[in-house]
């Protein structure tokens, strides 16, 4: 058990106590190469303010240079019950940040006996988006969103990152990922100020289906393995995930639209 | 130069042990109790903000009497422990008993090697998946360790409470008893017979068998009141 004198602990973060037993996650020994491996590189993610909260969406590849190396890939995952993080990039050091940052909320949460405030958390991710920089300039981006519910303010907040922890607060949406100039161009033209949820719901499942149309490292839904992309909103309610079931009905209902608009050229 | 006095080992192990008591002995108490659902734990506790339980993990929770900055520097040091562990093997290896044990290091070793022994007794329950398998540590401030059945007392005071708790029937049907049910046992247990705790002055947190990763549920004043009037 770590026991450490007054003045001498880590306080209540994760990675500082990690760092103080000897592990430290972001200490990549690299081979020149590493940008020219294919390694598994998840893709395009969004998320969308609406008028109880935020959405966030994402698909389920993951590609190794032209082959398709998982199919369902869960890289949009609730941070803490009242925030979200979605991650394009390298997988593997993406994936690792996912879990230590949920595990940095929960600690924080834990030592100080309250929650981090959302801009905390934001903060929070932005340094460990900026302790990846050194693998990040020999080509293992990482590259995340961050959503979640302001308590203290009372609505919906998103954040997007670049990959030297830049940290920009958007108003509207933001998309991350290889798709998400298509994806982000979707929302762009169908976001409107105070929208359901619904809608919300709607326009991500539209923009990643998009996505999957014209970028080659974008899945679209899988209805053959019954694969649908991750959808979730967090409102004051907390993260909560829509369900498949919904999710197929309303990918039917795109696709009927979209027959719908090909029989009328 | 003058020469220490010679004071035999079994003195000093006594003095030291008086010193804890007596720190002790002026906290207030703390119940740990099985019920249908889970495990509550009630403590007498005046301060709304410096808790005396809190969460260490996915179903383990920590309680503590005696000197706040003691037991809150134990609970912080178990969250540490807990967190790394699961972040380095698997969430499902971290368990109360370990924990315990390592506890009970901590405090075996300062009591017989430090000036001060710790003037603090804690608890580490963790709920499982069935009630059987519930466990209650409940650790001294010399790093003795009692591996405790159905309900565990801690604190000032804490023999009269243990045999005020021990008077009651609920104590042999648990597995159904509901949570206002518990709690109302232990606060009258806590209280005595000579006055009723107050409910703002009764710290109330659970660990739910069934339900959320996370078990650890803190309740707050209109769920104790809620509890504690119905």
């Amino acid at each position: 058990m770590p026991f450490f004198t007054p003045g001498d602990h880590p306080g209540a973060s994760f990675a500082e106590l990690l760092k103080r037993v000897g592990i430290d996650p972001f200490q990549k020994h690299l081979a020149e190469s590493a940008a020219q491996a294919h390694f598994p590189h998840a893709t395009t993610c969004v998320a969308l303010r609406f008028a109880d909260g935020v959405v966030m969406a994402g698909d389920r590849r993951a590609t190794s240079g032209n082959v398709i190396s998982h199919r369902s890939m869960e890289k949009v995952v609730s941070a803490d019950k009242f925030s979200g993080v979605a991650i394009a990039g390298t997988a593997g050091p993406a994936m690792e940040m996912i879990k230590l940052f949920q595990l940095q909320l929960e600690h924080y949460e834990k030592v100080e006996g309250q929650l981090l405030s959302l801009e905390g958390k934001a903060n929070q991710l932005s340094m460990m988006v900026r302790g990846n920089l050194p693998a990040a300039m020999q080509g293992l981006i990482v590259v995340p969103i961050f959503a979640g519910y302001d308590l203290q303010k009372g609505y919906g907040r998103l954040w997007d990152y670049d990959p030297t922890g830049g940290r920009y607060e958007e108003r509207e949406f933001v998309a991350t990922g290889s798709g998400s100039v298509h994806a982000g161009a979707v929302i762009k033209v169908g976001w409107r100020t105070s929208m359901s949820q619904d809608a919300a719901v709607r326009l991500a499942l539209k923009s990643l289906w998009e996505a999957a149309d014209s970028d080659s490292a974008t899945g679209g839904p899988d209805t053959l393995r019954g694969i649908y992309p991750i959808v979730a909103s967090i409102t004051n309610k907390g993260w909560e995930r829509i369900d498949d079931s919904t999710l197929s009905q309303l990918v039917e209902e795109l696709i009927a639209e979209h027959q719908e608009r090909n029989q009328e050229v | 130069m003058s020469m220490p006095f010679y004071v035999a080992p079994e003195q000093i192990m006594k003095d030291r042990a008086d010193y804890a008591r007596k720190g002790i002995a002026r906290g207030k108490a703390l119940i740990a109790i099985q019920y249908s659902d889970g495990i509550a734990i009630v403590a007498e506790n005046p301060s709304n903000t410096l808790r005396k339980i809190s969460e260490i993990y996915d179903r383990i929770a920590f309680a503590g009497v005696g000197k706040y900055n003691e037991f809150d520097q134990l609970r912080v040091s178990g969250v540490r422990a807990a967190d790394l562990k699961g972040y380095q093997y698997s969430r499902i290896d971290v368990d109360a008993r370990s924990l315990a044990n390592q506890y009970a290091q901590i405090l075996g070793q300062i009591f017989t090697h430090e000036m001060k022994p710790l003037e603090v007794e804690i608890l580490v329950a963790e709920v499982a998946d069935s009630a059987t398998n519930d466990q209650l540590f409940h650790i001294f401030y010399d790093g003795t360790v009692l591996d405790e059945r159905k309900f565990c007392v801690l604190g000032g005071d804490s023999d009269a409470i243990y045999a005020r708790m021990k008077e009651s029937s609920l104590l042999t049907q648990l597995h159904t008893a509901q949570l206002s049910e518990v709690v109302q046992l232990c606060r009258n247990a806590l209280s005595g017979p000579d006055r009723q705790l107050p409910v703002e002055e009764c710290e109330i947190a659970v660990l739910k068998r069934a339900g959320e990763r996370r078990a650890f549920t803190r309740l707050d004043d209109a769920e104790v009141n809620a509890l504690v009037q119905g």
